[in-house]
């Protein structure tokens, strides 16, 4: 009998072959650590009775929801990731160069066959490498710095064909809508989803990125890519045997499969307050728009700025839209400027901001109030995350966004 | 586990854990501080009204969104007894049993039981109003880290401290 993607990920880690139910032990091949839950993780750590981490080599914490400091209270966060590091010879800390999503694989640590876990939902972003990569808190984390093991269940797999050439409008990220508003926001609660079909193949890491990061908005446990030639690329390896067979197999067992034709898309965004509430935008009506944000570990990459800023070449945001722009990392931001983005974005009235959480978990950069409304690229709309309870946030791609900050209401491109 | 009984405060599908304990309130130096901010966004009785041994009872998805471990830290610091939902999502069941929270599984209690009512909870049942609601048992793994009090007492015994 053949095995899904998830299967032959774990079963490549704990040396035997696996089935969905299976709980096993993971050994640990990179974590993620965030600044929000470094004192927290810390704290358990010593509490556990623990005085060294497993592999300092392994261990990467990552200074991205507080900073720059917003308030006194971050700067405690920031102090105790540089000091932990210090303290325990971790080598991998990185004080404010992007979000911990994007740098993970960026920075390339992650690599296709790992096993990851991060202190942070969105962690099923490496996915997109194929690596088996999920959230956890900061207990676990605690644990696995002292011992270099997980246990897991080895979940079911639902896998989502794609198959055709998407719309000229339509972005991953409007796949991705699509998908968790076809499953709902627990479709895939304890599940792996393997994205597959000639429409995922042509796609760019980074727009795989964007659908891996949201595979915890359909409640999924990991979101998964086979890794192939773009892959190796993007991480800086030659795939060895392991890794090319890292797919799923014909006679695999899927516990439900989508199908879809990629022509059948259309621009969509997920209307307040929910990730699954997802409607065309076509079929909106006229709603006004108080602020657009591009940015995020969802779709705060160069090719998600440059998708928005051919839109918005020469022309300007409508006068009472605020338009916030966040590149993903210190990278990104670099390739923009050298390449006329960040100059296009500028001159069509963005705000461009330092690479980092900010406005997405609504910390800084741009927090909205009573009332308003924003169209957002990032991957979460729920009741208060980017301001207070009573803003509506519209999640959508990066054209929709630029195309909704010049006309001054939601407009797709 | 021994039976038990707790006033209901009814909840709906996918009380997300920004909904729980809002971002701006994680970086507080400890939970007793986060304590009154707790649902906030939903509404602002839960935090000031519930007393130690209550009961949330909610649908679908229940913890659903980020992987703030604060959040079922602040739900065990209130005093609540127990969660029993429709379903969990996972990060949160996790983060809960390895901070000795219970949470139940049940998938028609949420849509028959009114808030402020009494509900009696024990090992593999839950009683409302005269009807009896069977729930599963969790795996041996996680009852382990449950009977040890948490993760954290169950790794400070592998590492050969005393409580």
């Amino acid at each position: 009998m053949g095995h899904t993607l998830v299967e032959k990920i774990i079963a490549g880690n704990v040396g035997k072959e696996v089935f969905p139910g299976d709980i096993v032990t993971v050994n640990v091949d990179n974590v993620m650590l965030d600044d929000i839950m470094m004192p927290f993780i810390v704290s358990k750590f010593k509490e556990m009775g623990f005085t060294k981490v497993w592999d300092p080599d392994k261990v990467v914490i990552i200074c991205d929801h507080l900073v720059p400091a917003s308030q006194v209270d971050d700067i405690r966060a920031y102090k105790t990731s540089c000091s932990f590091a210090d303290e325990q010879g971790i080598t991998n800390l990185h004080k404010s160069d992007g979000i911990c999503h994007q740098l993970m694989t960026e920075a390339g640590y992650v690599k296709p066959g790992h096993v990851v876990f991060g202190t942070d939902s969105h962690t099923t972003t490496y996915g997109c490498v194929g690596a088996f990569s999920t959230g956890i808190g900061y207990t676990e984390m605690a644990g696995i710095l002292g011992t270099g093991q997980l246990w897991i269940r080895v979940p079911a797999t639902i896998k989502v064909v794609i198959n055709g050439t998407l719309p000229e409008n339509v972005m991953a990220k409007d796949v991705i809508l699509k998908v968790i508003g076809d499953l709902g926001a627990a479709g895939a609660t304890y599940k792996s989803l393997e994205f597959t079909g000639d429409t995922i193949e042509k796609m760019s890491i980074s727009s795989r990125m964007s659908m891996s990061n949201m595979a915890i908005e359909a409640g999924a446990k990991c979101g998964l890519f086979a890794p192939d030639e773009k892959t190796a690329e993007y991480c800086r390896v030659k795939l060895d045997e392991f890794q090319k067979g890292l797919k799923g197999d014909e006679d695999a067992v899927y516990e439900q499969v989508l199908e879809y034709r990629a022509e059948d898309f259309v621009p969509v965004c997920a209307v307040p307050s929910n990730v699954d509430n997802v409607q065309p935008i076509s079929k909106l009506g006229e709603v006004k728009v108080d602020q657009v944000f591009l940015g995020s570990c969802t779709n705060g990459r160069l090719e998600d700025l440059m998708a928005a800023a051919e839109i918005l070449k020469g022309k300007k945001i409508a006068p009472f839209v605020r338009f916030i722009v966040t590149p993903a990392s210190r990278k990104v931001y670099l390739e923009a400027l050298k390449n006329g983005t960040i100059d296009i974005l500028l001159n069509a009235g963005a705000d461009i901001t330092h690479p980092s959480c900010g406005l997405c978990c609504g910390r800084t950069g741009g927090i909205l109030t009573d009332g308003e409304v924003v169209v957002a690229t990032n991957n979460r709309n729920f009741l208060g995350r980017m301001g207070t309870n009573k803003v509506k946030i519209y999640l959508a791609s990066p054209k929709t966004a630029a195309a909704s900050a010049l006309a001054g209401k939601i407009t797709e491109a | 586990m021994e039976q038990f009984k707790g006033k209901v405060w009814l909840m709906g599908d996918d009380i997300d854990t920004d909904i729980i304990l809002p971002t701006e309130y994680l970086v507080f130096n400890t939970i007793d501080e986060m304590k009154p901010y707790a649902f906030s966004p939903l509404r602002d009785d839960i935090a000031k009204e519930l007393q130690p041994g209550d009961i949330i009872v909610a649908g679908n998805n229940f913890g659903c969104g980020s992987s703030r471990e604060q959040a079922p830290e602040v739900v065990k610091a209130l005093g609540v007894s127990c969660i029993i939902a429709k379903s969990f999502a996972r990060i949160f069941f996790r983060n809960a049993i390895n901070n000795g929270l219970l949470l139940i599984e049940n998938a028609d209690l949420a849509d028959d039981v009114k808030e402020g009512d009494e509900i009696t909870v024990s090992s593999g049942r839950i009683e409302y109003n005269g009807k009896v609601y069977k729930t599963a048992s969790l795996p041996e793994n996680l009852l382990e880290i449950l009977d040890a009090g948490g993760l954290v007492k169950a790794m400070r015994k592998r590492n050969g401290l005393e409580d």
